[in-house]
């Protein structure tokens, strides 16, 4: 075991385990913070997608020992009150099933309009399909993305 | 309905004292942004309110509390069952808040999410939860006031006189009215008076999904829990010896136990348990058959090729049809096993002490998870609370208690609670998958191209009647048999997502496309004929609506331009099940010599649609579904192993590959009928048949992307 000092959404944390946990379990097991889901834990499906320095990354294989002072954000951490523009517009679209994919979508999704705040249909359908949502709601996924860019303009 | 119009108050502060405990509770959005109202947390508000039935309580602030009684794992049953007794006591949807509802078989039926059938079954219950409570309100504001209740109007809560223009709000007259008697019959709103149903209502759990908050039984926590994985033995194979050495010895394990041919690890947290079970050495033996794909193929040729078959139906004389017909034709389609995946792989937290037990997960089917466990520890029902959390998806899979079971045995032995999680290879390697089925088709024409005779065979692996004997075509057809014919294996197996008919639909709609092409008639014309022949005189009995079939057929025609746009290759394919009917057609474009899957039209009747967002998004996310299975989705075994593992080799669809989609409704006044699954069967079908007319290949196996015939034609699939 070793201890590890975490900046994650502006707070530093601190935690002791082994050096090859992957983030997923140490934000999940060790701090609570539930939010960010386990799904194929092979990088697969993201549902575990968080944002290292502002670029979505799957965490289920990311060892803790690997991130040293980088910056993480998780879904809890994306805004303040849940009110960033693609939470906003997930919530106008109704974009959700189950949900349990829908955390990693806005991640992704939120990574891509800070890069890109004007994606096209093809760049949105570029970088969401690296995301699973066995409920298929891939329309209205890609319909919030719309949405949410047009908000940041 | 007697016990639902009755007050139990008894009953109604137990709910709600659990509930207040509980993690799992709804907010409206639109509440938390209403300026004029202070938010006040869900606990807060039950601390105050009043309870009128099992679904309903109303605080004196004016809050309107509804239970949602069962399991919400995607089918918008918390959000659309809450619209109901919303409407009926005609609430301001903004003042609503939704709470999870325990297992409690006293206060409810039916607590189960399966076979689309929560809201034909609840509707009536859930309109007269809110129409009672009303008709008290209304009651006790007639008394304050001294004025008939006759009189007296509601709208968005308020209690309006308008001879006196004095008006009363539901939370001022709440205590008063939840101490006078519910009566027994109650009026309900003429359907055309509705507010709140048919209005697009968002998911009450949208923002605590979209920010992050604890919801699934994966979020749950315990202080003082024990964490454990299971190694659960190759189908047909049973525990012969275990080597826990190396895994006992990873940091964070507690420790490694046996149980009924499993292995568990268990330990402070998940990635200890990862991490050992890889270090684990076990030997197994053969205990009852142990099958490979391989053997299933010739397993369906001897089924198929069989004396023996159990008779489901029979009408006129199917031999002497098949000697006289001018044209016999004879297909073979197949399934494979498939997987449910749903994204959250299968979980349970049990807390087993003395005399009691705790249990708090995603389970479809909570009274059955309390029952397999009283049933495991001796102890009677009524000891074992369950809670009931969100599920990330379940597809028929979190029907069993299997998973629910093994957190119970551990919790007893480890004396500690534990949450059992199943890592995804457990959850695809884990059993109870949708089994695999080979159907056997045969039809007689006459000269004239009439269907006279028909035959279906269908031989399953674990699939019990693998048929729908009394569906359509059954009833349009003089002479008819079906048979079903099962093989046993210790492969398990378990209802998936529209049972059966998940894969009957896709081949019985393209062999009846086959049917009606060598009978040179228009699909659409082909089928309405078969139905005018079933209305008029019916063979035999039938269980469904001949004119809601005609209905959706023929709407579908008409919002896909059925047959008028000479650029499209268009497949048709409809489907009854789960009480509705959905016809869908789907269009192929040629691109550049190759066919492109450009469209799909569902048309869809399930009698009124309550949440119209939460009905697309059970339409389209059946065909999303239905399409991403037919096409890509295949579990194969190597000595009862599967062999796919995860999603890197089992394939499941992804945005890209999803076509357009427009979904319509029927407009009528029937009562709702199943939606979670009605629209997936048709889609395979759909598909198929459009395929067909672009290409000449006929896709009669799934998944499609692994025939040769598909290798041949490139089909495009994309989004845009």
């Amino acid at each position: 075991m070793a201890n590890f000092n975490l900046q994650i959404n502006g707070k530093a944390h601190e935690v002791d385990v082994e050096g090859d946990t992957p983030l997923l379990w140490v934000l999940r097991d060790h701090l609570g913070l539930v939010g960010t889901k386990y799904s194929c834990g092979i990088s697969q499906c993201g549902a575990c997608t968080v944002h290292l320095n502002g670029e979505a990354v799957t965490s289920c294989m990311l060892p803790v020992s690997s991130i040293g002072s980088d910056k993480i954000t998780t879904i809890e951490g994306l805004s303040e009150e849940g009110n960033h523009p693609v939470q906003e517009a997930w919530n106008e679209v109704d974009v959700a099933q189950c949900g349990y994919c829908q955390a990693g979508q806005i991640m992704v999704a939120a990574s891509l309009l800070k890069k890109n705040p004007s994606p096209s249909t093809e760049e949105i359908e570029n970088a969401m399909n690296r995301n699973i949502c066995r409920c298929g709601t891939y329309h209205r996924i890609r319909e919030a993305v719309a949405l949410a860019s047009s908000k940041l303009k | 309905m007697a016990n639902l119009t009755k007050t139990n108050r008894r009953d109604f502060l137990k709910i709600a004292a659990m509930a207040g405990g509980g993690l799992f509770i709804g907010f409206n959005l639109s509440s938390c942004e209403s300026p004029k109202m202070k938010v006040l947390s869900t606990e807060e508000i039950l601390s105050k309110a009043l309870g009128f039935n099992s679904y309903l309580s109303i605080s004196p602030e004016g809050h309107i509390v509804i239970y949602s009684p069962n399991p919400e794992l995607g089918q918008n049953i918390k959000t659309s069952f809450p619209m109901i007794v919303a409407e009926e006591l005609d609430a301001d949807w903004k003042d609503v808040r939704v709470v999870q509802a325990f297992l409690d078989t006293e206060n409810y039926e039916r607590q189960v999410t399966g076979g689309s059938g929560a809201m034909p079954h609840s509707w009536e219950r859930l309109r007269k939860a809110g129409a009672t409570a009303r008709h008290m309100l209304v009651a006790a504001a007639a008394a304050r006031l001294e004025v008939p209740a006759n009189s007296l109007t509601t709208a968005n809560g308020v209690i309006f006189h308008k001879d006196s223009g004095k008006k009363l709000t539901y939370g001022e007259v709440a205590t008063e009215a939840s101490l006078l008697t519910a009566p027994e019959e109650v009026p309900l709103k003429d359907i055309k008076d509705f507010k709140i149903i048919g209005t697009p209502i968002k998911n009450v759990d949208n923002q605590s999904m979209f920010t992050g908050k604890p919801l699934f039984g994966l979020d749950f926590y315990r202080e003082g829990m024990l964490h454990a994985m299971i190694q659960r033995p190759p189908f047909g194979m049973k525990l012969k010896s275990v080597n826990d050495v190396a895994a006992k010895g990873v940091k964070g394990i507690v420790d490694v136990v046996t149980f009924k041919n499993n292995v568990a690890v268990v330990g402070n947290s998940t990635w200890p348990l990862i991490q050992a079970r890889k270090l684990l050495k076990i030997e197994y033996e053969p205990e009852g058959g142990v099958e490979s794909s391989s053997d299933h193929d010739r397993i369906f040729k001897e089924l198929l090729d069989g004396k023996e078959a159990q008779v489901m139906r029979n009408d006129g004389d199917v031999a002497l049809a098949f000697k006289n017909a001018a044209q016999v034709i004879k297909s073979e389609y197949q399934c494979p096993f498939l997987s449910h995946s749903p994204m959250e792989p299968m979980n349970f937290f049990a807390d087993v002490r003395a005399d009691k037990v705790e249990l708090v997960g995603p389970t479809q089917t909570p009274d059955r998870a309390r029952n397999e466990t009283a049933e495991l520890l001796g102890i009677p029902p009524e000891n074992i609370t369950v809670e009931l959390t969100r599920l990330g998806g379940g597809f028929g899979r979190r029907l069993r208690a299997d998973f629910v079971v093994e957190a119970v045995e551990l919790s007893k032995m480890m004396n500690a609670p534990v949450k059992v999680t199943w890592s995804r290879e457990d959850d695809m390697t884990g059993g109870a998958y949708r089994p695999a089925v080979r159907y056997r088709f045969e039809a007689a024409l006459d000269e004239q191209g009439n269907m006279i005779g028909y035959k279906l065979r269908g031989a399953g692996i674990n699939a019990g009647n693998s048929t729908r004997q009394d569906n359509f075509p059954s009833g349009s057809v003089d002479n008819l048999l079906i048979e079903s014919v099962e093989h046993k294996s210790t492969i398990t197996t378990n209802p998936w997502r529209a049972p059966i008919t998940n894969f009957l639909a896709y081949a019985e709609q393209a062999f009846l496309d086959e049917v009606a092409f060598a009978a040179k008639k228009d699909p659409v014309k082909f089928r309405l004929e078969l139905l005018e022949r079933a209305k008029k005189s019916p063979v035999g009995e039938i269980k469904y609506d001949v004119d809601r079939m005609i209905g959706v057929i023929q709407l579908a025609a008409e919002k896909s331009n059925w047959g008028k746009n000479g650029n499209l290759h268009q497949g048709f394919s409809v489907y009854y099940s789960h009480r509705s009917y959905v016809a869908q057609v789907a269009d192929v474009e040629m691109n550049q010599g190759n066919p492109v899957l450009k469209k799909i039209y569902a048309v869809t009747d399930c009698g009124i649609v309550v949440n119209p967002t939460g009905a697309d998004q059970q339409v389209r996310g059946g065909i999303v579904d239905g399409m991403g299975h037919a096409m890509f989705s295949n579990l194969t075994f190597e000595n009862g192993v599967p062999k796919q593992k995860n999603f890197d080799s089992y394939r499941l669809i992804r945005m890209k590959e999803v076509p357009e989609i427009e979904v319509h409704f029927v407009q009528n006044e029937i009562d709702p009928t199943g939606l979670g699954e009605p629209a997936l069967p048709p889609t395979g079908g759909a598909i198929a048949n459009a395929i067909f007319k672009a290409t000449g290949k006929r896709l009669r196996s799934q998944p499609f992307v692994e025939q040769q015939e598909f290798s041949e034609i490139n089909l495009e699939l994309r989004m845009t």
